[in-house]
């Protein structure tokens, strides 16, 4: 188990390095200095010669690539070009509205997909079954950002019912939970219907394999069979798609984060490209990746653990 | 005397290999036909079509609400909704089928020289795909869009760079599993070249399912465009795009809540057709591909 | 809680996409309490039909006609619901294949204690008590220890007494046994025999036995149906059956038992000929195509089942005269 995790922490390390190579790499094979792209019609030497000095553009690349590296280690990401904060402060006052944000949806999107799976799987072959199999498709062909703006025009415009923008106030939970409604929703819809299917085909699988014949043979009750015996084998696939699925929740968190004027990792990376912000992009880029590479380790060991057959292949 | 018992698994699912009128027979299949044939036709047409000229500005009738002259009425700068709708069309098919054509085919280059390849580049390109599948694709997307600037040919870069490496990890498990088949071993005994068994062989059984994942692919291609333009990071103005009508929509969402309704409409319409026409290709041509993931 | 169990003119069909398989056809059993009955017959011969129906367990495509009472009651026409009350109560399945048979993700004891969940009278420990108690008398050491093990990490053998345990826990009236030795290997098969010998002597339930070794069937049971095609082909006591054999099939059967040999052969004896095609049986007897001795009627009349002696039936146009 132990080597296991090792070797995925050193893959996902391997990966971050990798990308954030390509990454300085493309920067600066492109025409024009970043610099002046940044300044666009406003550069003037002096500010220029400032700016490139400020982002260590007068280094060579590799060494610039080394630099980085070696700061982000000690946590140091850089510097906004145009406020001249931290890039490692802006990225840590975004992120919990973004986290939060992701892990609501995901939390609602799995309380009410998995049961959802299951519906369909008790209820196989009815009309409940088919009408949670077209509807999950369709929820999961359109945008989030659209369900936004709809929801953002239903329930915030027409019938006031909740906050249209914003976080919340800081400190009050209960104008935060509001403010949080929309959104998690929004992201979550598609997800339930993605997991409701996941978990049916997986759970359809487990149903047709000899234990659960067992089961039934001690006339367990198809609940308890479905619940218990079944899911526990059938969730297994569910959670590791949902890890790797974590990346779009980030991608519409972006989007909905726009449209809510949620103060969020989306906002503040999508005013940095606007503005050419480039260690900001640099500094969130880095950060997404790694919490997104570890999320998917996370949940790779998970399973290892929820599956004792698994668990028993990485004890030696 | 007869009962029928309770009803654990038994046979699942529509029979693999039924005739091409069980693909229409399926109802949605057959609206979501319909509905992407309407939006070819309304891409082609488009100059046609549309009532107006979609950039023609008149800030004298701005934000006008639909009437018998604009039927979904004119946007902050006087523009006719219906008009920029249908132009939009254009500009969203456009680019997925661009972005998906050139991806799908650096992911079938890269995918056969992976599998048919030696060891070391097979072990280095798969780890560029790894690399690249395990970036949140947005971040991926935002940084390119940062070193290019926006605009058309960045979108299409954007796309085809997060998209290939799904597609080429799926010709290389072909090619990977082709290689090493019977058919493929004799012919290699019977000294063919490497060129001949890869376009007589190989290409003509991954093309299949490519045209599958590109099929299926669609909708979220339409949905990142559409996406990317809302946040003024696709299409530049003033061409336009239904994510920028949204985006108009959305800031003049409580005095002309119409244009956000009407914005969002074809969006939703066009990845709902996509998408069901993809599942019901897949589950007709190759059931075992999976379900994409919402977007 | 025992009774007697009786199929009549038992008949099951399958009905699939490539038209209705008539797996079972117009069987007659009957098992009483204290008795092990035993079903034999190759592969495809219906036997694991005919005791999943007995189980209940039947998938949603077979229609079943005839009847199946056990202790006054007729499962065939029993709602789904009180079908499901007896599985597991009154009726016990140990199946065919212990590797799969059990949860792989579960404990045993947390399988072990579900199973039980008719016993509504007990809490979770003394369930678990129960169990241990079960499990020490199938064989099994340090029980306790064995019930927190997930099913791969124990034996093929451990795993069929823990499914015997697993049976027994219920207190059925009637307890199958599927194929409960064809996993394992010869040394485990000897023990998991020795064990339901020494179980029947404190059981005083039905126990049917099915199996395709004609060795299993003569240890361990007192009658025996030989099946063939979804047909009860002969049916009467063990000595009977397999030293007064009056159907060709039954014949040629004990004729093909390696075990029964009495040298070393260069061929194996094997059936000429193959399995009718259950979707359109033939008209006269079932097994008419193989027969070593096909009288005139065997082509299109169905025989009739003749009475031997008290207990001892075949259903075949030679055995009349």
């Amino acid at each position: 188990m132990l080597t296991y995790a090792i070797k995925r922490i050193g893959l996902g390390l391997l990966i971050l390095t990798f990308v954030m190579v390509v990454m300085y790499t493309a920067v600066f094979l492109v025409p024009g200095d970043p610099a002046s792209v940044a300044l666009g019609p406003r550069a003037t030497p002096e500010l220029k010669k400032m700016l490139i000095e400020r982002m260590g553009l007068d280094q060579p690349v590799w060494w610039q690539i080394v630099e980085f590296f070696r700061n982000a280690l000690t946590g140091n990401l850089g510097y906004d070009v145009w406020s001249n904060r931290p890039v490692s402060t802006l990225v840590m006052e975004a992120l919990p509205n973004t986290l939060v944000l992701g892990v609501t949806s995901l939390a609602a999107a799995l309380l009410i997909g998995v049961p959802l799976g299951c519906l369909s799987v008790v209820r196989r072959g009815t009309a409940a079954d088919a009408i949670i199999g077209v509807l999950s498709v369709g929820v999961i062909a359109v945008p989030s950002f659209v369900v936004a703006i709809y929801s953002l025009l239903l329930f915030a415009v027409t019938l006031r019912w909740l906050p249209a923008i914003g976080a919340g106030e800081t400190g009050d939970l209960v104008s935060q939970a509001k403010a949080l409604v929309m959104p998690a929703l929004a992201i979550a819809l598609g997800w339930i219907g993605y997991i409701a299917r996941m978990v049916r085909a997986s759970m359809m699988e487990v149903m047709g394999e000899p234990h659960i014949r067992t089961a039934r043979s001690f006339g367990l009750p198809e609940w308890k069979i479905v619940s218990k015996y079944a899911l526990r084998i059938a969730i297994i696939p569910t959670i590791s798609l949902v890890a790797v699925g974590l990346g779009s929740i980030l991608s519409s968190a972006v989007f909905v984060e726009a449209v809510f004027a949620r103060p969020g990792i989306g906002r503040l990376v999508t005013d940095a490209v606007n503005t050419r912000n480039y260690p900001v992009v640099m500094g969130t880029v880095l950060i997404m990746t790694a919490i997104y590479v570890s999320i998917t380790i996370a949940a790779d060991l998970l399973i290892a653990r929820l599956d004792p057959r698994v668990r028993d292949v990485f004890r030696d | 005397m007869s009962s029928v018992t309770e009803a654990p698994p038994s046979s699942l699912g529509r029979q693999r290999f039924a005739p091409l009128r069980a693909l229409l027979a399926d109802p949605f299949t057959g609206a979501a036909l319909i509905l992407v044939a309407g939006f070819l036709i309304t891409a082609a047409l488009a100059p046609w079509l549309a009532p107006y000229s979609p950039t023609k500005i008149d800030v004298l009738h701005k934000l006008q609400p639909p009437s018998a002259e604009h039927w979904f009425g004119t946007d902050h700068l006087g523009r006719d909704l219906l008009s920029r709708i249908v132009f939009g069309t254009r500009t969203a098919l456009t680019i997925a089928m661009v972005s998906v054509v050139i991806a799908g085919a650096i992911g079938l280059l890269l995918g056969l020289i992976a599998g048919y390849g030696p060891r070391w580049l097979d072990a280095l390109l798969v780890l560029t795909f790894d690399s690249l599948n395990s970036l949140p694709m947005i971040m991926f997307a935002l940084a390119i869009i940062t070193v290019l600037g926006a605009g058309t040919s960045t979108l299409i870069i954007v796309i085809a760079a997060t998209s290939f490496p799904s597609y080429a990890r799926l010709i290389r498990a072909q090619t990977l599993a082709l290689k090493n088949s019977d058919y493929i071993l004799a012919e290699r005994l019977l000294d063919a070249g490497t060129v001949r068994i890869i376009f007589v062989h190989l290409l003509p059984n991954v093309v299949g399912p490519l045209i599958i994942l590109l099929s299926m692919d669609i909708p979220v291609v339409i949905m990142v465009e559409a996406g990317l333009s809302f946040l003024g990071l696709g299409v530049r103005p003033p061409t336009p795009s239904w994510g920028s009508i949204l985006y108009d929509g959305y800031t003049s969402i409580r005095s002309a809540p119409f244009m956000v309704i009407f914005g969002g409409f074809p969006l939703v319409l066009a990845t709902l057709g996509f998408t069901f026409l993809g599942e019901g290709l897949r589950d007709y041509l190759d059931p075992r591909l999976k379900l994409r993931r919402p977007a | 809680m025992t009774g007697s169990l009786a199929a009549r003119d038992l008949s099951v069909r399958y009905e699939t996409l490539h038209g209705s398989v008539q797996a079972l056809r117009h069987v007659d059993i009957e098992a009483h309490p204290g008795e092990v009955i035993g079903i034999v017959g190759e592969s495809g011969c219906g036997k694991s039909t005919l005791v999943t129906a007995l189980a209940n367990l039947l998938p949603a495509n077979a229609r079943v006609e005839g009847s199946i009472v056990y202790h006054g009651v007729d499962l065939v026409n029993l709602d789904a619901h009180r079908r499901r009350l007896l599985r597991g109560d009154e009726i016990a399945l140990v199946s065919q294949d212990p590797m799969t048979a059990f949860n792989p993700v579960l404990t045993i004891g947390d399988q072990l204690v579900d199973f039980q969940h008719h016993r509504k009278d007990l809490d979770r420990s003394q369930k678990k008590a129960r169990i241990a108690a079960m499990l020490t008398r199938v064989g099994i050491s340090d029980a306790e220890q064995r019930m927190k093990s997930y099913p791969h990490e124990l034996s093929g053998g451990m795993r069929q007494r823990m499914a015997i345990a697993a049976a027994l826990l219920t207190d059925p009236g009637l307890l199958i046994a599927d194929e409960p030795t064809t996993a394992l290997d010869v040394t485990m098969e000897a023990q998991i025999i020795h064990l339901l010998r020494e179980l029947r002597r404190e059981y005083n339930g039905i126990i049917i036995v099915v199996s395709h070794h004609l060795g299993v069937i003569a240890e361990l049971c007192d009658r025996v149906y030989v099946m063939y095609a979804g047909e009860v082909v002969e049916g009467g006591e063990v000595d009977a059956i397999f030293h007064d054999a009056h159907h060709p099939y039954t014949r040629a059967l004990l004729a093909c038992d390696p075990a029964r040999f009495p040298d070393r052969l260069e061929r194996l004896p094997t059936i000429p000929g193959t399995l009718p095609n259950l979707t359109e049986p033939p008209a006269g007897c079932i097994y008419a195509s193989r027969c070593e001795r096909t009288l005139e009627p065997c082509r299109n009349v169905v025989p009739p089942c003749v009475k031997l002696s008290a207990c001892h039936i075949a259903r075949c146009h030679g055995v009349c005269g």
